[in-house]
Formats: C-alpha cells, structure tokens, sequence
C-alpha cells in the first residue's frame, strides 16, 4: 500500500511538472552525454584491446635497409622479446583506371609457413583467401581501400614496384591491427581512395624486390616485465650497421596514436560535459526545491507536529528530488545508450576493426545513475537541512515577509530614473543576490556551452586556411620511392602544366636534447620556396636559411628546447651523421611533428650533393590531368599527394560529424538555457504571485505585471550572455587544449558571427521560455490569488 | 454556577489524581531586537479526561503554552511533565515521539496537506501511529464517512476542520491540543467542530485542551484558564459543563 506520504510526493511532482521537465531534461543530458561517451570510450578501447590481443600487434616497430634473416633470431634473444617477426615491406604506386592521379600504398610480406604461427599484426580476413606463396602478384588488399575503389575479388591492379610494372590480382579482403587508420605518410588525414595496404606472400615479394632471406621491416612483442626502452636500445644497437630508422613504441605508431589521442579525447568529453549539465540541474532542483519548502512550511511544521521525524521529513524531500532524478537518468541512459551507438557507428567509418561490441555496461548506468542523484542531493541538502532544523512552532508561523532595500543602483541615485516597475525588478534581483548570480550563471553556462559546440567550425576553418592557404600552397605533392639526384628533380620541373616546383628532401632523424628525444623527419627546403612555407605564431613566414633547425613549436616544447638552443641530430638513413644544429625558429603547424632545414644545408649535413625526396608542385588547373598520367607512368615516382582531394575528403568527413555533434550541443544548450529561465520564471512567478495579483486588482495591464516579472529575467539574461561569451571563450580554450595531442594541435580561434549566433539562441530560449511563464500571468486568478495565505 | 479561585489555585480539577501535565514556572523569551516576553512563569496541572479551555487575548501567551505543551516549542526556563517524564528534557527526536505517540493537534488553519485527500490527511497519521483506528473510522466520528476522497480545496472550512479533528484523533492520542479550533469558522461550522471534539473527549476520555479568545466556549470545560500578558489571570472551575449546542454566542 502507498503510504499516505508518497502519495503526497507523486502528487508535488506532478504539480511541479513544469519544473520537474525542465530539471530534468537537464539532468537527462549531462546523463546521456555521459553515457554516450563513457559507452562509445569502453566499446572502442575494448575492440581496440582486444583486437590487438587476438591479432598480435606489435609493441616495438623499426624499419632499416636490408638485414639478413638469420639476424632476427639474433634479435629474438635481446631479453624481455617474446615474438620477432622479421618482414618485407615495399611502397607502391597504383595506376587504378578510376582515377586520373596515381594511387600508393605499402605491401607487406606475409609468413609463407602460414598465419597461424607466431606472426605478429596478423590481418584478420574479411572476404576471400590468403596468398598462395608460388602465384605470383596475388595480394590481399585493406578494406578502406577495396571499399573505396569498389574491389571486387579478383580485381586486377597495375602496380609499380621497385621501378617494375606488375599485375596484382586481389584475392582476399583484410584489416589490420595495424592500420586500424591508415593514412598516407605526409599526410594528416586518411585518403582512403587514394593509399592502400596490401600483403603478398613472402616469396613472392622478396623475389619482386630483391630481399630473397632478407628483411627491412621489424617488429617485436614483449614480455610483460620487460623495459622498452632498454629493448630499443639494443635493437637498435644491434640494426645499425644495417640502416635501422630507430626503433619505436607502440604509442607512437601512426594508427595506434590516433585511435589513443581520440580516446583520450573522448574522456575529457565524458568527464567535462556531465559536469557542467549536473552543476546546472543541482542549481536548478536547489532553487526548485527552496521553493516548494517555503510553500510548504506549514505542511512541514504540521507533519512534526504529528510526530514525523526529521529525518522521515527530510528523506520524503529527497525522495521527491529522487524521482526526478531517477526519471531523469533513466531517460538519460536510454538516449546515451542511443547516441552512443551513433557515436561507435561513426568511429566504425574511421577505426576499421574487425569487431565492434558496443556494450555500454550496467555500472556505466549505476554511475551515471549515481552521479545524477549526487548531484541532486547536492542541490537539495542545504534546503531540507534548513526545514529540518526549523522547530515545528516556528514552522506553524508564516514566514516573516521578505525584507527589501533600496537596492545599490538606487542608493547610488540612479533609482531616480526608474520607474516603479522598474525598482521593483532592482530590488528584487538585489534582495536574492545569490539566487540572481546562480540564475545568470546557469544561463551564462548555455551561452558557453553554444560557444564550444561552434568553436569547432571555426577552428577547422582556420586550420584549412592557414595550413593549406597560407603555409602549403602546393597542388600537389611528389614522392620518389627513394631519394635522387637533382636532375630528377629537374625533369618533374619540366613535365607539361606544371607551373612551378620546389624540391624537398626528407630524412628520418632522431632529435635529442639530453634524456628527452623525438624521432621525426627532418624537410630540407628550398630557400626563397612560396609553395611550402613555415609560419611562425603570429603566421609570418620563418625564412629558410643558414643552417638552423626549425622545429613544429610542440616539438620543442616537448624536447623543452627554444630558439637558439642547440639539439643533437641523429640521422637514420645513409651514413648516419650525428650533428648538432641550433633551433632558428618554431613553426605553428596544427598537425604532425617536423623539423625543417635549408635544403643545401640538410644535403651538406648528410654529406650528399643535391638530392632531393620529392617536389612541391604548382600545376596548371586546364593541364592537372596530363600531369597526372605523366607522373602515373613515372615508376619513381611513390606518391601523388593532391591537396584539393585530401581537404575536400576531409572536410566532408568534418561536416558530416559537425553537423551532427552541432545538432546535439545546440539541443543540449537550449535545454540548459529554457531549463534555467523557465524555472527561475516559474519560481519568481510563484512566490510573487499574490504580489501580481494585487498590481492586477490595483489597475496594472497585464503586459505591466508581466514586464515586472520577466524584466527580471531579461537583466540577468543580457547580464548572462556577455559572462557566458567569456566563460565559453575559457572553456574552448581549455578544449582546444584538452584536445590537442601531439598530432593535432586544435587551434584557438573564435569568429564574431559564433559570438553572434550563441547570443541569439540564448535569447530566443529565454524569450520561449518568458512566453510561457507569461500566459500563467495572463491567466492569474486574481480572487484566488489574494487568498492564498503566505 | 462558577466558581472562581485564587490564580495560583490551578490544581483543583482532579485532586488526589496523579496529573497528565505539570506545569512549572515555564517562561518563554522570544530573541529578537527587542526581547518579546510571551510567559512570565506559568504553573499548570492537567488531569486525565479533563476538557481545559485557555482563554486570553491575542499576545497573552496562549499559543506559546500549548506548543510548549504540545513539544513543538521549548521554554526559555522552567517544566514540563507529561505523565511524570519531564518533556522540558527531552531530546528533538524523544519530542518528535512524544507527539507522534501521545498528542494530536487541531490548528486554526487546519494545516491539511492540499495535495491529499481527506483519507489520505489522516492516513498520513494513521501510517506512522500505533494501533490507530482506520481513517474511515476517524472520519466516520466527524461524520465526513461522505467526503473520504475529496480535496481540500473541496470541501467547506468546516469540513476541513473536521478533517483535521479526524486526523488528529485517528491516532487515539492521550491529548487533543487545540489552537483556536474555530477561529476561522463561522458559528454554526464552529459548533459542529467543537460538538466533534466534545464528544472525542467525553466518549474517548481524552484529555483535551482548547486555546481561544472567544470566551463562549470556555463554558464547555471542566476549568477555565484566563491568561493575560504571559500569566494565569484566573482559573474557574464549571461545575455544569454545556454541550456545544448549548453555547451562547
């Protein structure tokens, strides 16, 4: 049986449903995105985990020129190695008839004894079937690319390998553990249609690129209580004389470090955004819940008298904020379990795994669950301790009537210049300082939480433009498979429609400023180049001169170096010279890691003549596809980076999942901000009320009395919006930060118009939300409400 | 038909009775600006049955003595015995099981829950009482049987009020405390209420207590107690006792 008690509790909270809704939904979404995201964060760290379990991806990665098999096993006895898997892997350039411009990719030699030894980064087949080791030119290809170029089984690929033409013929579909992402080298952004992966059996693609009982590829697993670094240090050792490139740890290979840098992105979310959205419904159900009290005093002060103790009076309070709450995080759960489906769907585009269990968990509800109901004892706790404190004779007694002040701005003689009206909303707002200020703030948090869901866009718009309008300039990007002479150079230079060329020259190097180091290309440059060019802070081009070192500004902060300290170069190619050069300046790049060098400077430190990687080219739009076919038939020719393609796919992928991400924050800030000025509303409206009334029986219009209630709403709205500019303006700077790993850098930028827009959305929600408090005032009873005894 | 004794003579109601209340010396002081003096040191014996009224004008104290009676309020110096258990003492949970076990309230503004039925005002005491009767019974004593599921915004002030009687009884309390039970009723409702609460102490044997100002009642009672200015001005005794009907108003 309902105890008479509870029943009193159902019936509060249908008679506040208003509020209730509007509480609620507030909770219901710091609940779901809390949710969403600690679900979305679990379901890929634990495909991810799993999936380098079962597949045995690596831990330590190094690439180098040529070593003798026999030397893994020399390898495999360094301690704390538990598996060697010694390979071969080669780039390609792929003449696909789809596409105008050349494709690349990597293949990569599979174990002819079979998979199901101790390979490591084993693929896990899709479709189709492995290699056999005497057919020559079968492969298995990634699914991005076989998706992306619309691979049938069987498909015949005209490929360039170590200067050959041959025929691949695709006989199966895989994914890796390795390439989980795969994004072209050079590149920031995957280019799916354009980069592939592929495995060839070992036979035959040591017999295509002359590595018949050779390796140039490394990769161990190790034991648990092994030291990496100690690991490295050997292994290196050891591949030097063989052109080992250095040796690296797992969270530093590409796929892997972006799939860490986006979790880690995905639990700043998880644990920033609920916090803000409880914060509010805590405040929210505080001042919600003072008020009911206040209603009810005598309600209270008749229960003690009755002999309910303060605890069961107190604890029926909590559990009508417990119904709310428990309502709220059901709903929240509910649609954070959806959103966060959505959420893995969309990373499912990007992160190819083989299996993706998206299981949000029961403890994940319990937390968010518990999270909820903490937040909203915090709210309710100091107003059911008061009313328990409060003797039941004191209770009986109506409040004493609230005390008023001239407020400051009257004291100060401005009060002057208001009207009755007028003063009335001054003081009220000043006779509740704390009440106003949290009631601004509440709204001041939608406003910011609107910055933060477009400071996105602006940010990805600055990144395009200044990357790719103002540092690279370039159309399109050429890769040698390997380095060469100036006259190769020269005969890019020359090819029909390509306007302008600048050579580049890339090294692998190993940056180290006492304990701390980075393994990282160094880029030689041209002096005076305009294709790429190196900005500084303020996006003023770093000149290209002398013998300096310019390092990506997070480089050297991690190196903890600054301009005109001297870093120690260790080359990873060719003769492997260790130099040391001095930092000449910090380039502000959004992505990668670099350092860049004159380009006579990098060939005199490597003690080369003119040799260059690559060539930065400017091409003639009318003549791009001509270009195009000469360097497809170019067979050093490793890669074709097209700027216009990589930005057009990124920014595809960028506005998809902006929009959407927009959409959310939009919905979630407007629920903050009606939820905050309705209730404030409704609140003002209740405990005013009889006061409105009397201003109605006296002779006010009701658009007078209504001016009265939501004047008040209106100056801490305007006083909300500029504080909400300015804490939104923190907190993306504080997300940029947040976000920001070593591969991305998030640059801070805010445009007017986002300012604009946040602004208006928080004054429709308040003006919606004034609407509907305001048809209550329309429709006071005025009898009724003289009567009401308070 | 009355007599009146000397104001210190408050005990003669049931002599050689142990008393239910014992009132000693109680002063209460109420903080503020200006320190309000409500009772200057009151002595007071209520015995078993009896049916008290406390007279005195608004400010007398009257009010203050009954919560203070009743364990919603403490002293600011002397006693309270109720049953021989001095309640002066007690702790705010023993206080809130002294009411909740022994004392039931009627206040003027009858204090009912709006969001409850009338069953469902007094099954709120009833939920929480030992051995109480049902709240259909209780309401049948006020003769509301009628009027189980309305509101109160429903039903009449009388009505109310008889609720309130109802859920103050339900819990066959050891005390009725009443604080100006008619004060918001007009005669013929406040009759009804006082014939309710007449017959809860003649048939129950509850001891009851009655604040008023309005001297009419005051021939209902055993005793009478006329406060003025936190003190006992005069106590008679009536030695008939006229039925609510009866009252001369």
């Amino acid at each position: 049986m309902v105890k008479a008690l509870d029943r009193k509790l159902l019936r509060d909270v249908v008679a506040m449903k208003g509020q209730a809704l509007a509480i609620g939904a507030v909770m219901a979404c710091g609940i779901a995105v809390f949710v969403m995201a600690t679900a979305t964060l679990r379901t890929l760290t634990n495909s991810r985990d799993a999936y380098y379990a079962e597949n045995r991806f690596a831990e330590i990665f190094v690439s180098l020129v040529r070593a003798p098999v026999d030397l893994a096993e020399r390898i495999g006895e360094i301690e704390g190695v538990v598996a060697v898997d010694d390979r071969v892997v080669q780039v390609l350039t792929l003449d696909l008839p789809t596409l105008n411009e050349p494709a690349s990719g990597r293949v990569i030699s599979l174990p002819d004894r079979g998979l199901l030894g101790d390979g490591l980064n084993v693929p896990y087949l899709i479709t189709g079937r492995w290699p056999e080791a005497d057919r020559v030119g079968e492969v298995v290809v990634s699914e991005a690319f076989a998706e992306a170029n619309a691979l049938e089984l069987g498909a015949k690929l005209e490929a360039t390998l170590r200067g050959r033409r041959q025929y691949l013929t695709v006989v199966g579909v895989v994914l890796s553990p390795e390439y989980v992402m795969q994004v072209p080298p050079g590149s920031i952004f995957p280019d799916d249609q354009r980069y592939g992966i592929f495995w060839m059996s070992r036979r035959q693609l040591a017999a295509a690129s002359d590595m018949v009982s050779a390796f140039n590829d490394l990769n161990l697993l190790l034991a648990r209580e092994a030291v990496p670094e100690e690991v490295i240090r050997k292994l290196d050792h050891i591949l030097e004389p063989y052109g080992g490139s250095g040796a690296y740890q797992r969270n530093d290979q590409q796929s892997a470090r972006f799939i860490a840098d986006e979790l880690k992105s995905l639990r700043a979310i998880s644990l920033g955004a609920p916090v803000i959205f409880l914060s509010v419904a805590a405040f929210l159900l505080n001042i919600s819940l003072r008020r009911i009290l206040s209603m009810q005093r005598e309600q209270i002060a008749a229960l003690k008298a009755f002999g309910y103790t303060n605890a069961e009076v107190g604890i029926h309070y909590v559990k009508l904020v417990a119904v709310i709450v428990v309502i709220a995080a059901a709903v929240g759960c509910l649609s954070g379990t959806w959103m966060g489906s959505g959420m893995v769907a969309m990373y499912g585009t990007f992160y190819r795994f083989p299996v993706i269990d998206y299981s949000p968990g029961l403890e994940i509800y319990l937390i968010a669950t518990t999270m909820g109901l903490m937040a909203g004892v915090l709210g309710v706790v100091g107003g059911v301790r008061a009313t328990m404190k409060l003797p039941p004779a004191e209770a009986m007694r109506a409040e004493p009537p609230a005390s008023y002040q001239p407020s400051l701005l009257e004291r100060l003689g401005i009060g002057r210049l208001l009207s009755q009206p007028g003063r009335m909303v001054v003081r009220e707002l000043g006779r509740r300082p704390v009440k106003a200020a949290l009631t601004a703030l509440g709204i001041a948090m939608a406003c910011a939480i609107l910055l933060v869901g477009d400071f996105g866009k602006d940010s990805v718009q600055l990144l395009v433009d200044v990357q790719f309008g103002i540092a690279e300039r370039d159309d399109a990007r050429v890769h040698f498979v390997e380095a060469k002479p100036a006259r190769a150079f020269a005969e890019l230079e020359n090819i029909d429609g390509v306007i302008r060329a600048e050579p580049f020259r890339h090294v692998a190097a190993r940056l180290r400023n006492g304990q701390r180091f980075r393994q990282l290309g160094i880029t030689g440059i041209a002096e005076g180049g305009v294709l790429y060019r190196l900005l500084d802070r303020e996006q003023q081009q770093i000149p290209v001169t002398g013998s300096g070192l310019m390092l990506s500004a997070i480089v050297a902060e991690k190196l903890g170096l600054s301009v005109g300290d001297t870093v120690q170069v260790e080359v990873l190619e060719g003769e492997r010279p260790i130099r040391n050069a001095m930092v000449s300046g910090l380039v502000e790049d959004f992505a990668g890691t670099a350092a860049y060098m004159n380009l006579d400077a990098l060939n005199d430190m490597l003690r080369e003549g003119r040799t260059v990687s690559g060539a930065y080219l400017q091409l003639d739009s009318a003549r791009e596809q001509d270009v195009f076919a000469d360097l497809k038939s170019r067979p050093g020719v490793a890669g074709v980076t097209l700027k216009k393609v990589m930005i057009d796919s990124f920014m595809e992928q960028m506005t998809d999942n902006m929009l959407k991400m927009r959409g959310f924050i939009l919905f979630f800030a407007s629920v903050i901000s009606i939820g905050v000025v309705y209730s404030s509303a409704r609140i003002s409206f209740s405990e005013r009320g009889r006061d409105l009334a009397t201003l109605r029986v006296i002779g006010l219009t009701r658009a007078e009395v209504s001016g009265i209630l939501l004047g008040e709403l209106a100056v801490l709205t305007l006083v909300a919006i500029p504080v909400g500019l300015l804490f939104g303006y923190a907190l993306c700077l504080a997300m940029a930060r947040a976000m920001s790993t070593e591969m991305y850098r998030i640059p801070f930028v805010i445009h007017p118009g986002t300012y604009g827009l946040a602004s208006l959305i928080i004054l429709a929600a308040s003006i919606a939300s004034g609407l509907i408090v305001r048809r209550k005032i329309d429709s006071l009873d005025l009898v009724t409400a003289l009567k009401i005894k308070e | 038909m009355k007599h009146s004794s000397s104001p210190t003579n408050t005990e003669s109601g049931g002599a050689g009775q142990e008393p239910v209340f014992e009132v000693r010396g109680i002063t209460k002081v109420y903080e503020g600006e200006v320190p309000v003096h409500a009772l200057r040191g009151i002595d007071l014996k209520l015995f078993a049955g009896e049916f008290v009224v406390l007279l005195g004008h608004s400010g007398s104290g009257k009010s203050t003595l009954l919560n203070i009676m009743g364990g919603l309020d403490t002293p600011t110096e002397g006693s309270v015995h109720y049953c021989g258990q001095e309640i002066t003492d007690f702790s705010e949970r023993q206080l809130t099981f002294y009411r909740r076990d022994h004392v039931g309230f009627i206040f003027q503004f009858y204090n009912l829950i709006p969001s409850l039925t009338a069953r469902e005002n007094v099954a709120l005491v009833t939920d929480i009482a030992h051995d109480p009767m049902t709240p259909d019974e209780a309401l049948a004593l006020v003769g509301l049987d009628h009027r189980l599921d309305h509101f109160p915004s429903q039903m009449s002030g009388g009505e109310q009020q008889r609720v309130a009687i109802a859920r103050a009884i339900a819990k066959k309390p050891d005390v009725l405390l009443c604080d100006e039970p008619t004060g918001a009723l007009d005669v013929k409702t406040g009759v009804a209420v006082l014939e309710a609460i007449d017959s809860v102490n003649r048939e129950l044997g509850t001891t009851t207590a009655i604040i008023t100002h309005n001297a009419v009642i005051a021939d209902m009672a055993h005793r009478v107690i006329s406060l003025a200015d936190g003190r006992i001005a005069d106590v008679n005794e009536n030695e008939v006792r006229l039925g609510a009907v009866d009252l001369k108003w």
